[in-house]
């Protein structure tokens, strides 16, 4: 604390140091890797100063501990392609350069789980993304609070974080209960699921425990933890019988009493659908995004794309990680999205290219996406958003209107 | 709405007074607001169209998104920030936001605190004590019209 690692690292203990305080936290731990959601909008041109002054800082200046990054604001290959601004891609562009020096991995992704390295069970982590939070805490049994751009930036410093929150099994017990019994075909049927349970979660400090017959896969846990997370700001769930902390309802609860809990069903999920409605008929665009699409979901997409041709007046967005373009491109899967009409984008999620000036830029006004993350994030930015399939926001960009 | 001192679970930042702008709906600087016009500006929520600008935001819960932890210092760095923030449940996000802009942020009190204070009140954070003190009950001076039809025509446009 009287800066002998460096300015860098004395700025890093302050910040931690304040919120382990606020949070009761009795010491630190360590951590194995830290991911940082550093896009351009968050930080602003202040925060993109803040991070190259560290940058500049020869002691102290420097991770010390496996780092990698969120989406960045902007996929500098499709600039053009989307008319994203010069001077927000100009600053997307520094950012990068100084998070480089610093020694961050630029790996650009939200599901680092699935394509950077999956977290064991136990493993103390330093995550960025509420999605990748979730799914760390959740389906790998690893522990990780929100890691917000600045405590992640501070947590890659000192290669440690304040020990509070999920990283300690106390704090890791069910306390809702939730039965489903829809037909959950879809994963936008998954974030609508997500989506419910999140609003009924007072805060961050609760723990949903689900049951349902139908056991998700990778991409539905993701669709499930993504809408968990942003509805409800929920950092860790059970799922009875798939997730390692809970082998049984009794584990979930750690032998606590269970509580009677909640039915979700398809009305439930029906219901949840049509609230996201626009009046409008046409369709300006359909984003697959937020998260970021693997390499399973892409090929699915490609395969509904593959050989058609999208509306003159409906674009397409997709968003995956590097790792997923490069055998996406091997494998012709960008090329039936392109071939289409469509935009495969890379390294990005669409709500963090500054979304308010893509919609100026493009005209864009009415959007459908088979995120449910995304449908509760974008009206902000002016959009009126339509939750769908996978299937129906095909059908919909093919028409340039609507179909449900 | 009769008590006028309340303690709060946790707190950080210096002591702060100032109008506070209340709802009972949650926060994130993402979803919720247009940093480059000061307001609220999604439409669902009940501060739609308002300013937050040198306001004490009072509001329920942190939702979704980490982004807020960056925003709050770039708001402060534009000059056009919230004064300070209460909420009854705290979550990690915030208090990183909190403590990097070094803005005042008190949660978890003895009562619903969207409930205690109304828009218009003023009122003073001693984080350094934890209290939270009414220093004299005031109007709402209600929405901002003109913002608010500028935040619909910027959401439109």
């Amino acid at each position: 604390m009287q800066g002998e690692g460096g300015e860098p690292r004395r700025w890093a203990l302050e910040q931690q140091i304040a919120v382990g305080e606020f949070f009761d936290a009795e010491d630190f731990v360590e951590v194995t890797q830290v991911h940082l959601c550093a896009d351009t909008e968050a930080l602003g041109a202040s925060g993109v100063q803040f991070v190259e002054n560290i940058a500049g800082t020869k002691i102290g200046g420097r991770v010390c501990v496996p780092s990698i990054t969120d989406p960045r604001g902007a996929d500098f290959a499709q600039i053009n392609a989307i008319n994203h601004d010069p001077d927000i891609v100009a600053l997307e562009r520094r950012l990068s350069a100084a998070l480089s020096s610093i020694g961050f991995l630029m790996t650009n992704t939200c599901i680092n789980y699935q394509y950077v390295l999956p977290p064991a069970r136990g493993e103390h982590l330093a995550f960025g993304d509420t999605g990748s939070v979730i799914y760390a805490n959740g389906v790998a049994g690893a522990y990780s609070n929100y890691e917000g751009g600045p405590a992640a930036l501070a947590a890659a410093l000192t290669g440690r974080v304040p020990r509070y929150g999920f990283h300690l099994s106390s704090k890791r017990t069910g306390t809702q209960l939730y039965r489903l019994t829809g037909d959950l075909g879809t994963y936008s049927d998954w974030g609508a699921v997500g989506g419910l349970i999140g609003r009924d979660m007072e805060s961050y400090w609760d723990v949903p425990v689900i049951i349902s017959k139908r056991r998700p896969r990778s991409d539905e846990l993701k669709h499930l933890g993504a809408a968990l997370a942003s509805y409800g700001s929920t950092g860790m769930f059970h799922f009875v019988g798939v997730t390692p902390e809970a082998p049984t309802i009794e584990a979930a609860f750690a032998g606590l009493p269970v509580p009677a809990g909640r039915t979700i069903g398809s009305a439930d999920i029906r219901s949840f659908y049509e609230a996201f409605h626009t009046s409008k008929q046409e369709l300006d665009v359909v984003v697959f995004a937020a998260p970021q699409l693997s390499l399973f979901e892409l090929g699915e997409l490609a395969a509904m794309l593959d050989g058609r041709q999208l509306h003159d007046g409906t674009a397409l967005l997709v968003a995956v990680p590097k790792a997923v373009k490069v055998i996406a491109d091997e494998n012709g899967l960008t090329q039936a999205v392109e071939g289409a009409g469509g935009i495969v984008l890379e390294g990005v999620c669409f709500y963090q290219m500054h979304a308010r000036e893509l919609a100026r830029a493009n005209g864009w006004r009415t959007l459908m996406t088979n995120s449910a993350k995304l449908v509760n994030i974008i009206s902000g930015y002016g959009y009126e958003p339509v939750l769908g399939s996978m299937r129906q926001c095909v059908a919909s960009a093919l028409a340039g209107r609507f179909l449900r | 709405m009769n008590e006028s001192k309340f303690r709060a679970m946790a707190a950080m930042g210096p002591t702060v007074a100032g109008v506070a702008l209340v709802a009972s709906d949650d926060f994130s600087a993402r979803y919720d607001l247009d940093l480059a016009r000061g307001v609220f500006s999604r439409p669902g929520h009940s501060l739609f169209g308002r300013s937050y600008v040198d306001r004490i935001l009072v509001l329920n819960a942190a939702k979704g998104g980490v982004a807020t932890s960056w925003m709050l210092r770039d708001m402060v760095m534009r000059g056009r920030a919230p004064l300070a923030l209460l909420l009854n449940f705290a979550n990690p996000i915030m208090a990183q936001a909190a403590a990097f802009a070094e803005v005042s942020f008190m949660s978890g009190f003895p009562v619903d605190i969207t409930s205690a204070i109304a828009s218009g009140d003023h009122i003073e954070l001693s984080p350094a004590t934890r209290e939270l003190t009414i220093v004299s009950r005031g109007a709402d001076e209600g929405p901002d019209f003109s913002s608010m039809e500028a935040a619909l025509i910027e959401s439109r446009n």
